[in-house]
Parts: C-alpha cells; structure tokens; sequence
C-alpha cells in the first residue's frame, strides 16, 4: 500500500501545488479537447443534438471508477484515505436544481467555463463574474441558511452502502446505464438533429 | 411518386440533418470517449497521488472571499462562509489553495489545447437567435445561478458529479441526478439562445 501519494507523505504542502497545476492542465487539456470551452457544444446536450457532454462525462465517471476500484483492489491504493465527501441530502438536490438551471441559462460550469476563457471566449468570462456574484449571494446569506446546510446529515456514504449491494454490482449497473446511453445516442441525436432541421 | 422521388438522387426527399456541434475555427473537437478516457485518467491520477478528486467552484469561492475581505475586512471574518476559505490557503495566503492552482493548470490546459487546435479567438459563443447582449445577459445570470447551487451543493459538476461520481458517493448522484432534470426542464424556455 503506497497511494495515495500525499496521504503518505511521499511529498509536501509546497508540491502539492505543483502537482494541482499539472492535474489541472490536464483536466483543462481534455475538456477543451472534447469541445467543452464552447457553451454551445455543452448545451446542445439539453436539446439532444449533441450528447457529447454524457459521452465524455460517462466515460470518464467509468474510467476512474474502474481505476480506482482495481488499484485498490490490487492493494496499490488506499480507497479509505481518498476524500469523500458528507452527503447533505436537501442541500445537494436543491444545490444541483439551481446548477442545472444556471447550466442551460449561462452555458457553462464552473470549470468549462475556465476553458472557455482561456480560449477566448467573453460571454465566459461575464458568466465566470455571475458565478463570483451568485457566491456573494451564497455568502450573504450564509448566516441565515447555515442550518439548512447542516440538515439531512447522511455522513460519508456510498451507493452500495446506501443499498447494502456489493460494490462491484453497483459498478456494474452504472457501466450498463453508460452504454445503453452511448448506443442510444447516435440515433437520439439523428432523431433531434432532423427535428431541428425541419423546424428551421 | 415515390419511385419517382427515389430516381431522382440530384434531389433527396429530406434535407440532411443538422451535424454535430463542430468548432467554427481551427481543428475539428477530439473524438467524445477518447476525451472521456483522458479525463477519466485525470481524474483516476488525482485520486492516485492526492487522494482527492478534481474541482472548479472552490478556486472561485476563494476568489470571491478574497474580495469580500478587501472591502469589508471585519465583515468577511465575521461570516463564518468567507472565513472557511481566508483561512484554507498554505502560509495564510487564501489563493495559495490547491483548488486555485488546479485552476490555474485548467486554464493553461484549455489555453494550450486551443492554441494546439486553432481554436483560440476572442468571440461570444451563443446560437443564432440572440443578440451578443442577450446572450450576455443570460450569461451573467446563469452564472449566478450556478454560483448559489455549487454553494448549496458544496461542488459543482468537477467536484460533485465527476469526483464523487466515480466515488459512488450518494450526494454526488443524487445531486447529478438533479442537475440534469433542472437543466433539461428550463431548456426549452431559454432554447433562443442556442438553437
């Protein structure tokens, strides 16, 4: 057992900052590789002409899910000392209503819309001062809404623990949901693309 | 009729369908699953050396608390929100975070692919039945919108629905869960702005 690395102290404070730049260049690298610094090509997914967000997203969910299952399983990774976070039921689903809306409204999420300033784009860069503004909201209120925060307190929990399964079926079932969509997907995206060129 | 129509290939029945969403400058986007495997190797090597998944809304928290403090100093450390992320960064410097510089890395990687790809020009990315104001506008406001959500979430579609995604964390998959049904049902009333 020897990851992760900066549980075990392989390296400090100081470099692990370093280590944030180059994981960071690499998300930024993928997602503008796959599209995503345009706000068009993220919301044709809610118009379901392009599925491109959930082939990526999926893929990836998928990817690191296997990874991180297999190296701990192989005894390489400590999956207890990887960061999970509380689950604040109400919160989170009220929290994720208000994202998806800002999604479609704006065009992006947070961290697109970083790529879509990089690479130019100024209705990312107005959308990244909403999402500083809509945090000052979040800040002001924060006083007054701190219970609610703190509400429906579930601790660190997982879906197999939720449901009592085995890990691996809930792997399982999420790799089936991910490639019944992937099949589905050229002919929903044909279906709504010729909707869309018969309306025009 | 038809018969008639089928001899005629010079005029097919239907106009071809809209294609994918395509890049207007520079080289075409990266196939969607190799981009997903590429992230998703990300994501698995956070994991790996940090034992942390990736992130987005926190560096713009830290941001916005940065501000906060220098017009209202006592303000800010009086709001326990504000004061979570003053106190988070390495040296008690609240940029010095981890979040900040993964950003920081985001925004040369998307800068570095653009670059690679041709893609980099300053434009205003929206559909064709909206002026750049409109679509300004829009963008403002949804950014407000996702900057209370990723609040009330405590993450965004990096922390939560990616990170915790492949964490098989409960509040994660709810929480993506909701991020689609909210999307998908205001789409149809802001659908001017992109298609």
């Amino acid at each position: 057992m020897m990851a992760p690395f900066f549980k075990y102290d392989l390296f400090g404070d100081e470099f692990s900052l370093i280590v944030a730049v180059l994981i960071g260049f690499g998300f930024g690298f993928f997602l503008e590789r796959a599209g995503f610094g345009s706000a068009r090509k993220l919301t044709a997914q809610f118009y379901l002409i392009d599925l491109a967000v959930f082939k990526v997203m999926f893929t990836a969910i998928v990817t690191a899910m296997l990874g991180v299952f297999y190296l701990s399983w192989m005894g390489f990774l400590d999956l207890s000392l990887v960061y999970l976070s509380t689950t604040y039921l109400v919160p989170q689903l009220l929290g994720g209503a208000l994202l998806g809306f800002g999604f479609v409204v704006g065009g992006y999420c947070p961290g697109t819309s970083v790529v879509g300033m990089a690479t130019g784009r100024v209705d990312a860069l107005v959308y990244g001062a909403g999402l500083m503004a809509g945090i000052f909201v979040f800040g002001e209120a924060y006083p007054f809404i701190e219970g609610f925060m703190y509400s429906t307190d579930m601790g660190t929990i997982t879906l197999p623990q939720l449901f009592g399964v085995p890990y691996g079926l809930v792997m399982l079932v999420i790799v089936l949901i991910a490639l019944l969509g992937f099949w589905a997907a050229p002919s929903i995206e044909r279906y709504f693309r010729n909707k869309l060129t018969e309306e025009v | 009729m038809t018969v008639a129509t089928n001899l005629a290939p010079s005029e097919p029945r239907r106009q071809a369908a809209a294609p994918a969403i395509e890049s207007r400058r520079g080289s075409p986007f990266m196939n969607p699953y190799l981009a997903g495997i590429g992230l998703g190797l990300v994501l698995l090597s956070a994991f790996f050396i940090m034992g942390r998944g990736l992130g987005a809304s926190g560096a713009f928290s830290s941001a916005t608390a940065v501000v906060v403090e220098k017009v209202a100093p006592e303000h800010a450390r009086a709001n326990d929100f504000y004061l979570g992320y003053l106190e988070s960064g390495l040296d008690g410097h609240t940029m010095k975070s981890w979040l900040v510089f993964e950003v920081l890395g985001v925004l040369m990687g998307g800068f570095f692919s653009g670059a690679l790809a041709g893609r980099l020009s300053p434009t205003v990315d929206k559909g064709p039945r909206i002026s750049i104001r409109g679509r300004l506008a829009f963008a403002f406001a949804g950014g407000i919108l996702m900057g209370v959500g990723a609040k009330f979430a405590r993450g965004c579609t990096s922390g939560q629905a990616l990170s915790g995604g492949a964490l098989l964390n409960v509040g994660s998959w709810a929480f993506m869960i909701m991020v689609f049904a909210g999307a998908y049902a205001l789409a149809f009333f802001v659908r001017r702005q992109w298609i």
